[in-house]
């Protein structure tokens, strides 16, 4: 019992008093059995709860046979109770007993919910570790082959996921046996099991002897690689990559690759898509000389692959694939293999390739140096930058800090105007959302000059747009310049285009003001505050809509701790309370908070 | 320099607004396998005489020679090229389709692998990728197959093929096979209806003729299934699939096999768990009623699996739903209706004081029906009490005139029922009311009183409190 009373529930602790056996389980049963579902939820939530009440002993005899057996429940109650029984161990007496959880998990485990099931698993592979290795054969390893050899698909489904636990640490004959299920499942006659053996085969193959990996795993692979399901052989694509990690090279030039070439072409898109996404650590898997007679050609074909799909994740690939390069080969690689192929996609047919390709290919000028960017990449961005799709363009320039390191912006900023301002324009409000977001940073890099002369007058129009996400970033964009370019320059340049539109005759560009005002003040300083702003909104309170003149007092309320105390008390406080007797009761509202917010009562 | 680039959200899927139906507005979308693409090279065929010109002895051959040729693939992706030869294809499918069905004697023990090979060669493809990762079947228009004007021709040559009187099952086996089913199957997934529905007929025509499959096609139908269920909620096809099962179901024997019942309850059921169900519950609901009607001791289990799955926020679907269990209580024997009606009526009641009024509204049009208000006024002294504190409540509170009048006509045909009961349940109403409110606190009171015996228990474990 040393576990269990170090958790401090065991039975000193839980019979002393007496006031532990208040709560007769039929009552906490009962709870758990209540007829809303909502309520018999929050029960089962607070499952541990009821064990600390029954203690230990009653827990184990009581409590657990009560949900092995009668819990027939809607997914999201045995969801609960799936997760709960995970972190029951110490409930039950600790390590000694976690093998009474064992027997409503086993239920769990078997049920048609995936998520449920999924859960399940989770809590009997984090039980697993709590048992000790003779319970694990005694209780555990016995559970593992009931559920593998279950009737029903999601018995054996779920077995899939408790090899690897007990494998390690399981005496040598029940490791012989644990092989034998896990290939037998391995070529189970339910699609679905497969799928669950080969999502598991590199976690399992993790955990082999090395030479049961080469006579074991490999062929499970390979067949599973093969098989009549492409949902099938894409999972064994993603074990390639940990299967790969265990082998040497000679081993993997023979025992993996022909497999993996074979994915490579796959007949079924799906497949080779899964080559594509898992490019990157199938490279560091099979290491340099593979990935340069194998890999890059192999990358090559899919790159001109006849489906997007793969297209477009190959695309996404192609800085990672070049960062992964031994340093010295790298350039060179690029240039000559890869190159040609990702001139070819810049003006690829589907819009989800360009795009792909746009939010990576500037990764690659730090790894081609400034020469090669100009000469061979400069031309795919300004490309890029004309494309007919907005993502295309936004890609492009959201990553414009990669070129900027190394060939600087100006070489670009003759081609990004007109894009920029065809995106601020674009009818999608989206787009000129995104547009907005990058605003500061190219502010920046492009220097103040050329952001008057271009730019400025754009994030002007932004704060009239009739899209109110697109007023608001506008907005907080011009707090950002203020921040970037300082006081100054917001006093010439916008604290007075801001300010005339306080007599717009609609009043949401009157509201614009003020949110401009709330954004800007803080940014400006006291004194542009006190002098150019405040008098502006003071004469808003006069406003004939009420909304703007609540505005006014959520915007007093927050340049007010900015203001001195003569400009608070001798402006700011009259018109808050003029404002705090308003006929409108949202008006009313906003000023007596600004009151007691500013103190002003 | 920033190692992860920044996504902008992709603009296409989220503008609020540009609506689907706006978007429609382009043209329709074609789409073809990836095995076509890329060939490159023009392809020739040497044109054959017609079948009808040549003496009978020697149209044998030929036609084995027409369906060699016609494995060859073309790319309908690309209008321009092989026009000429794609004609020639063309016609000779036609010919071919009238051939097998007027010919007498054409159907020799050489020809039925020429013909598998030819179909398959054909029709089994890798579908390609769906153009809009978010296709919605009930909004967006389907991707149509761009080789149909020669895929249509196959299936239609295929199906004469199969009906034909000549046909014989015992010689076709050797090359339809389980292998070839399989295939057949994966095309349900297929985004153009009209293919959808030509694979329901040639695989409604293998599954009455070729024994040796029958059980095979059931179980894969039932991987596609519990796939789509469990896995991917995507598979086009599942309305037609359940189109054939519905009339393999009606010929099933009795008493049903046990593998007919762990369908029933563990496939069909829980497809109403799916959120595309709108697509195929006609299909998938007549599906459950045959088997209703096959053997009605299954009623029990169906409303039990009904009521589990019952939707919690789609509207829509708890519509559907009690759409679905008045077809069942059409159907339902007293017997039955007894086991299941306290379940039955408490999800009932719940529907009715559904603040949508869709939903309340067809709960409460089963007071409309004879029959159900026949098994009700039967049962009246269990469905009075659950259903009465719903009704009485709504009758006071819900929001729509039109459900308020609903359930006065409902509380009225109980007190004409059961009169005694009726005014037995409006007299305690209040009380039970209150009685529900003492159990709530006392509920309160339980929980707070374990949370503070855990608490107690953290602080003298953690040694604030000595034991």
């Amino acid at each position: 019992m040393a576990g269990a009373s170090e958790l401090g529930t065991g039975p000193g602790a839980a019979g002393g008093d007496g006031d532990d056996s208040l709560y007769p389980i039929a009552v906490l049963i009962d709870e758990l059995r209540n007829e809303d579902v909502q309520l018999r939820l929050n029960s089962i939530k607070k499952l541990s709860t009821i064990a600390l009440a029954l203690g230990v002993e009653r827990t184990r005899s009581e409590l657990l046979p009560f949900l092995t057996d009668t819990i027939y429940d809607e997914d999201e109650v045995l969801l609960a109770l799936a997760e709960q029984l995970g972190n029951f161990t110490g409930l039950v007496g600790g390590p000694d007993f976690a093998h009474c959880l064992l027997p409503p998990l086993e239920n769990l485990a078997t049920v048609e919910e995936t998520v449920v099931r999924d859960k399940a698993v989770e809590s009997l592979r984090q039980i697993s570790q709590e048992h000790t290795p003779v319970a694990l054969e005694a209780y555990f390893v016995p559970l593992v082959k009931r559920l593998a050899s279950g009737d029903w698909f999601t018995s054996r489904t779920s077995a899939c996921g408790l090899f690897s636990v007990c494998y390690p640490r399981a005496s040598n004959a029940v490791k012989a046996e644990i092989r034998q299920q896990f290939r037998s499942l391995c070529s189970d006659d339910t699609p679905m099991v497969r799928r669950a053996a080969a999502s598991k085969l590199g976690e399992f193959a993790k955990v082999l002897e090395l030479d049961s990996v080469k006579s074991e795993i490999v062929p499970l692979f390979t067949s599973l690689a093969s098989d009549e399901q492409d949902s099938v052989r894409l999972l064994a694509v993603e074990a390639c990559v940990s299967i790969a990690q265990l082998l040497s090279q000679d081993d993997l030039e023979t025992l993996v690759m022909p497999t993996l070439r074979q994915a490579a072409e796959d007949k079924s898109w799906r497949v080779r898509y899964m080559v594509a996404d898992r490019f990157s650590e199938l490279q560091k898997a099979m290491g340099p000389k593979i990935t340069l007679n194998d890999l890059i050609p192999a990358f090559q074909n899919l790159l001109k692959d006849c489906e997007a799909e793969v297209r477009a994740a190959a695309a996404h690939k192609v800085k990672e694939l070049g960062e992964n390069l031994p340093i010295e080969d790298r350039e060179t690689i690029i240039m000559n293999q890869i190159l040609p192929y990702i001139k070819e996609l810049v003006s690829d047919t589907n819009q989800h390739v360009k795009s792909a390709l746009a939010s990576v290919i500037m990764g690659l000028s730090t790894i081609l140096g400034k020469e090669n960017t100009i000469e061979h990449l400069l031309p795919l961005f300004l490309a890029q930058l004309k494309d007919e799709c907005p993502d295309v363009r936004l890609n492009i320039i959201s990553n414009l800090d990669c070129v900027n390191e190394v060939i600087g912006i100006r070489q670009l900023s003759q081609s990004l105007l007109p894009a920029i301002v065809e995106l601020a324009e674009d009818a999608k409000w989206r787009v000129r959302l995104a547009i907005i977001e990058y605003m500061p940073l190219l502010a920046g890099q492009l220097g103040v000059e050329f952001f008057d002369e271009k730019l400025n007058s754009l994030c002007m129009a932004w704060l009239v747009d009739h899209v109110y996400a697109i007023r608001e970033a506008a907005t907080n964009n011009l707090m950002k310049l203020v921040q970037k370019f300082g006081t100054e320059w917001a006093q010439n340049t916008i604290v007075p285009k801001v300010l005339v539109m306080a007599n717009d005759p609609n009043y949401l560009h009157r509201m614009t003001t003020l949110f401009c005002i709330n954004a800007l003040s803080e940014a400006c300083g006291q004194e542009i505050t006190t002098k150019q702003m405040l008098p502006i909104v003071l004469k808003m309170a006069g406003d004939q809509v009420a909304n703007v003149r609540f505005n006014v007092a959520k915007s007093l309320q927050k340049i007010g701790p900015i203001l001195d105390t003569n400009a608070l008390q001798g402006e700011v406080k009259p018109v808050l309370q003029k404002l705090g007797q308003d006929e409108d009761m949202d008006v009313k509202y906003f000023a007596q908070e600004a009151i007691s917010v500013l103190a002003l009562a | 320099m920033s190692s992860a680039p920044t996504t902008p959200p992709s603009v296409d899927k989220v503008d609020g607004f540009s609506r689907k139906s706006v978007r429609k507005a382009r043209q329709k979308r074609s789409q073809s396998s990836s095995q076509f693409r890329s060939q490159g090279k023009p392809i020739e065929l040497t044109p054959l005489p017609l079948l009808k010109d040549v003496p009978s002895s020697e149209q044998p051959e030929l036609f084995l020679k027409k369906l060699q040729q016609c494995c060859v693939i073309f790319d309908f992706m690309d209008t321009l090229s092989d026009l000429k030869m794609k004609e020639y294809k063309r016609s000779t499918l036609n010919e071919l389709v009238d051939y097998i069905t007027i010919s007498r004697g054409c159907l020799t023990e050489q020809t039925y692998p020429e013909v598998v090979r030819m179909v398959s060669c054909n029709i089994f493809r890798t579908l390609p990728p769906s153009d809009s990762n978010e296709f919605d079947p009930e909004e967006d228009e389907p991707t149509l197959e761009a080789s149909w004007p020669h895929l249509q021709l196959v299936y239609e040559f295929f199906i004469r093929f199969l009906e034909s009187q000549e046909f014989q099952p015992s010689i076709a086996k050797k090359y339809i096979d389980q292998k070839f089913v399989l295939q057949l199957l994966e095309l349900f997934d297929s985004e153009d209806p009209r293919e959808r529905d030509y694979l329901k007929t040639v695989l409604h025509r293998i599954y009455g003729k070729f024994l040796g499959l029958r059980a095979f096609i059931r179980k894969q139908i039932n991987n596609i299934f519990l796939r789509f269920v469990y896995e991917t909620e995507h598979f086009n096809g599942v309305a037609e699939l359940l189109e054939i099962l519905g009339s393999i179901i009606n010929g099933f024997a009795l008493p049903l096999k046990a593998e007919h019942k762990q369908f029933l309850v563990k496939v069909l059921i829980p497809l109403h768990t799916v959120r595309s169900l709108s697509l195929f519950h006609a299909q998938l609901a007549y599906c459950i009623v045959q088997f209703l009607e096959k053997d009605p001791s299954l009623t029990e289990p169906v409303i039990r699996g009904l009521i589990k799955f019952w939707p919690k926020t789609c509207s829509q679907k708890e519509v559907m739903f009690l759409g679905e269990l008045e077809e069942i209580l059409d159907v339902i024997e007293p017997s039955q209706f007894v086991k299941i009606q306290e379940p039955l009526f408490k999800q009932i009641a719940k529907c009715v004081s559904s603040p949508h009024f869709q939903v309340a509204e067809r709960a409460l049009y089963y007071w409309n029906n004879e029959y159900i208000m026949s098994l009700i006024e039967e049962n009246s002294n269990v469905i009075l009490p659950i259903m009465f504190s719903s009704l009485y409540r709504i009758s006071k509170e819900h929001w729509n005139p039109a459900i308020v009048a609903l359930v006065y006509n409902v509380l009225k045909a109980f007190m004409e029922m059961n009169s005694t009961m009726f005014d037995e349940l409006t007299a305690t109403y209040k009380s039970d009311r209150q009685r529900e409110k003492k159990k709530e606190k006392e509920r309160e009171e339980l929980w707070k009183k374990l949370e503070d015996l855990e608490l107690k228990r953290g602080l003298r474990r953690d040694g604030i409190i000595p034991t």
